[in-house]
C-alpha cells in the first residue's frame, strides 16, 4: 500500500514528495494504475524513496508500472544521475546485469508449426541448456571469454554465430564500447566462461508464441517490425549474464561498501544501495566491468539465437533465412548507460540506471535501427508463461521518464508462496490443456512461475500506454515454453 | 521478489554457518543426500566481520556450482575470531550435477544483503539471508 503522503498526479502517475523522508534530493514518481499501485509491496515505496537520496540524481526517482520489491532499487526502478556529480550503484542495475529480452520472427504460421511444436520444444530444450549448473556448447578459454566480454556481438559476427542484421537490431548494436575485462575478477570469469548459450533459471525462459489477428493492436507498426501475417509464429526469450554478471555485481557491491561512507561520505540506508561517485576510481572500474557483463549477456542471447536457427532449420529442413528467422529486436533490462537527454531545458549527459526497466526511444531518435526509426524503438514486455507477452513501440511522451518503460508483468507473489500454492506437475498439465507445451528443468521452479504469481500483463500494458511511456503493437500468446 | 529467504540458527557460529550452507544447498537440490562425495574442496576465508564472512562462505557454494558444476555438502567448518575480524576453514565434498539422480531446484545466483541479519540472542546465533535466484 502506498504511503499516506503519496499524491495523485493523474490516473497513472503518483508522487511521493521530498518531505516524505529526510535526505530525499528529488521526489519519487510511480507510474501505475490505482489497482497496480495498491498491489505494490510497501518496500517498493521505501526503496524508490531511498534512491531519491542518492547524490546527483536528476529529476525524480522513478518506478515503472510493473514495479516490485528488489534489492536497493525496486525492480522497475529507474534513476538518472549527473555524470559529474552523481553515483553509480550496482543496486540500481541488479545482479543479473543485462538480463534482457529478444524477439525473433519466423515466416511460419501456427498452422505450419502446430504439428511440430512438441518436437521443436523438445529439441530446443536439448540445445539450449536451462536450470541449475547449465553449461553451453562453446569451448572457450578464459582469455577468449574476456575478449568476447569486451567485443559483445561483434565477436559473434566474427565467429559465425551472428549476421550483421542481428547486431543492427540489438540495443547498442550488441556492444558497449567502454568495457575493460581487466576490471573483472578471476572468479567472475570462472563462473561465466562455460555458460554462454544457457538460459539459467528463475524467470528465464524461451517461448514459441503466436501473433493472433485479434491481438494485433497496430497492424501498420506490427508490419514494420516484421509481424505481417495472420497467426505468425515468433520466438521470445529472456535471460542474462548468468554467473558472470552476478559475480561482477557481488564483487563491486562489496568494494563500494568499503568506500561509500568512509571515503566518499555518502550515508548508508541499505547495503544493497551501496554506490560510489561515477567519476571515482571505484565507480569507473565497476562501470567498465559491468559493461563487460552487458556484452557477455548480448553474446549469450546471440548464441541462443544461433541454436534456435539450427533447430528450426533441422526440423523444417530449410535454411533459417528461408524460414524468416529474423531478429525483431533485443532489449536490455538491467543496465546503467551514459545517455544524452534534455533535462531542465539543456542537453545533459546522464548515467541512466534501469533496473527491470526498458529503454524506449521515440520515433526519429538516433540509436533505433533505420527500418524502425519512423515508428519508434521496439519494446518487448514479457508476461508469465500462461498469460502472454507484448511487443510495444517507443513514444515521444516518454521523454518524461528519460525514455524508459516497463519490462514485464512483475511478481505479486513470492516464490515460496507460489510453490505452496501450485504444483509444477499440475501446472504443466493445465498448460498443456490450454495448448501450451512446456519443458522444464525443475518442477518446483515451474510452480514459482505460475501465471497467478504475476501481475495482470494487460493491466501493466494499459497503464504503460496511459502514462505515455510506450504503446502496444501486438500481444503474443505462448504455445510452447522452455522454462529455465 | 526474485528471491528465496531463509532463517537459520545454531548454538555456535559453526552450527549457524552449517545450517545456512545446508539451506542454500537445499534451494538448488531437493535431495542433497543423493550427492556422492567424489570431489573435496577446502575453503579458507578471512573477512572484516562475521556477517561478511557468512555471505562470502555461502558464495563459495554458488561459485563451485557455476565454475565446476559441483554441488557440495559441508563436512565441517571452524571459525576463529568474533564479530569484528573472523577467519573460517571448512571442507566440503560432493559431485558434479547429474540431472538423472539430482532433483534440481532453483539456481541460486547471489547472496544478498537485503534484510540480512546475523546476531546472537542469548545462547543462540540467528541469521536471516535472502538469496537471489
Amino acid at each position: 500500500m502506498a504511503p499516506s503522503g503519496c499524491i495523485k498526479i493523474n490516473d497513472t502517475l503518483w508522487e511521493i514528495p521530498r518531505s516524505y523522508k529526510q535526505g530525499m534530493k528529488v521526489p519519487a514518481r510511480i507510474y501505475a494504475s490505482k489497482p497496480l499501485l495498491d498491489s505494490m509491496d510497501s518496500s517498493v515505496f521505501e526503496q524508490v524513496t531511498n534512491v531519491a537520496t542518492l547524490p546527483g540524481i536528476a529529476g525524480y526517482s522513478f518506478c515503472m508500472p510493473d514495479g516490485h520489491s528488489g534489492y536497493g532499487f525496486p525492480i522497475g526502478g529507474m534513476a538518472a544521475f549527473d555524470t559529474d556529480t552523481g553515483v553509480i550503484s550496482p543496486g540500481g542495475i541488479g545482479f543479473d546485469i543485462n538480463c534482457g529480452m529478444r524477439l525473433v520472427a519466423t515466416s511460419l504460421t501456427w498452422e505450419e508449426v502446430q504439428p511440430r511444436v512438441q518436437q521443436l520444444v523438445d529439441r530446443l530444450f536439448a540445445r539450449v541448456p536451462a536450470g541449475v549448473g547449465g553449461k553451453g556448447f562453446l569451448e572457450l578459454s578464459q582469455s577468449e571469454f574476456r575478449t568476447l566480454s569486451e567485443q559483445g556481438m561483434k565477436w559473434c559476427l566474427k565467429k559465425g554465430y551472428a549476421i550483421q542484421e542481428d547486431l543492427d537490431r540489438t540495443e547498442e548494436n550488441g556492444c558497449i564500447r567502454e568495457a575493460d575485462a581487466s576490471k573483472v575478477s578471476e572468479r567472475a570469469v570462472e563462473r561465466g566462461y562455460k555458460q554462454i548459450g544457457t538460459l539459467g533459471s528463475g524467470n528465464h525462459y524461451l517461448e514459441i508464441q503466436v501473433a493472433k489477428p485479434e491481438n494485433i493492436v497496430d497492424q501498420k507498426v506490427a508490419g514494420v517490425f516484421g509481424i505481417d501475417r495472420p497467426n505468425q509464429v515468433v520466438l521470445m526469450f529472456h535471460c542474462g549474464s548468468r554467473g558472470f554478471g552476478h559475480q561482477v555485481a557481488t564483487d563491486y557491491l562489496q568494494s563500494f561498501l568499503k568506500v561509500m561512507q568512509s571515503k566518499y561520505g555518502i550515508p548508508f540506508r541499505d547495503r544493497e544501495l551501496a554506490c560510489a561517485p561515477f567519476t571515482s576510481p571505484e565507480g569507473q572500474d565497476y562501470f567498465k566491468a559491468m559493461n563487460c557483463a552487458i556484452n557477455m549477456s548480448f553474446v549469450n542471447r546471440q548464441v541462443i539465437l544461433h541454436r534456435i536457427r539450427e533447430v528450426f532449420s533441422e526440423v523444417f529442413g530449410k535454411d533459417p533465412m528461408e524460414l524468416g528467422l529474423h531478429q525483431i529486436y533485443d532489449v536490455t533490462h538491467n543496465t546503467a548507460k551514459v545517455e544524452r537527454h534534455l533535462f531542465e531545458g539543456k542537453k545533459r549527459t546522464l548515467l541512466v540506471h534501469r533496473k527491470g526497466a526498458t529503454r524506449a526511444f521515440a520515433p526519429g531518435m538516433a540509436g533505433i535501427p533505420g527500418e524502425y526509426r519512423a515508428v519508434g524503438q521496439p519494446v518487448i514486455i514479457g508476461g508469465s508463461m500462461e498469460t502472454g507477452s507484448y511487443l510495444l513501440a517507443g513514444v515521444q511522451s516518454a521523454e518524461q521518464s528519460f525514455y524508459t518503460t516497463a519490462h514485464g508483468s512483475g511478481r505479486t507473489m513470492g516464490r515460496n508462496q507460489a510453490k505452496k500454492q501450485f504444483r509444477g506437475q499440475d501446472l504443466e498439465k493445465r498448460l498443456l490443456e490450454q495448448g501450451i507445451y512446456i519443458r522444464t528443468s525443475s518442477y518446483s521452479g515451474l510452480a514459482e512461475e505460475a501465471g497467478a504469481a504475476y501481475k495482470d500483463i494487460d493491466e501493466v500494458v494499459r497503464a504503460t500506454e496511459s502514462a505515455g511511456l510506450s504503446r502496444p503493437v501486438v500481444k503474443l500468446v505462448p504455445v510452447g515454453n522452455i522454462k529455465g | 521478489m526474485a528471491d528465496v529467504a531463509f532463517e537459520a540458527e545454531g548454538t555456535s557460529l559453526e552450527e549457524l554457518f552449517t545450517s545456512a550452507w545446508n539451506a542454500t544447498l537445499r534451494v538448488m537440490i531437493e535431495n542433497p543426500s543423493a550427492l556422492h562425495s567424489n570431489s573435496r574442496k577446502s575453503i579458507s576465508i578471512e573477512d572484516r566481520s562475521v556477517d561478511l564472512l557468512l555471505v562470502n562462505f555461502l558464495q563459495e557454494l554458488i561459485y563451485y556450482k557455476d565454475a565446476e558444476a559441483l554441488l557440495l555438502r559441508l563436512e565441517h567448518c571452524r571459525i576463529k575470531g568474533g564479530t569484528e575480524a573472523a577467519k573460517l576453514e571448512a571442507v566440503a565434498s560432493g559431485e558434479q550435477i547429474d540431472v538423472k539422480r539430482h532433483h534440481l531446484g532453483t539456481d541460486v545466483k547471489a547472496v544478498t544483503f537485503h534484510r540480512f541479519s546475523l546476531k546472537q540472542e542469548g545462547e543462540l546465533w540467528r541469521t536471516t539471508v535472502v538469496l537471489d535466484v
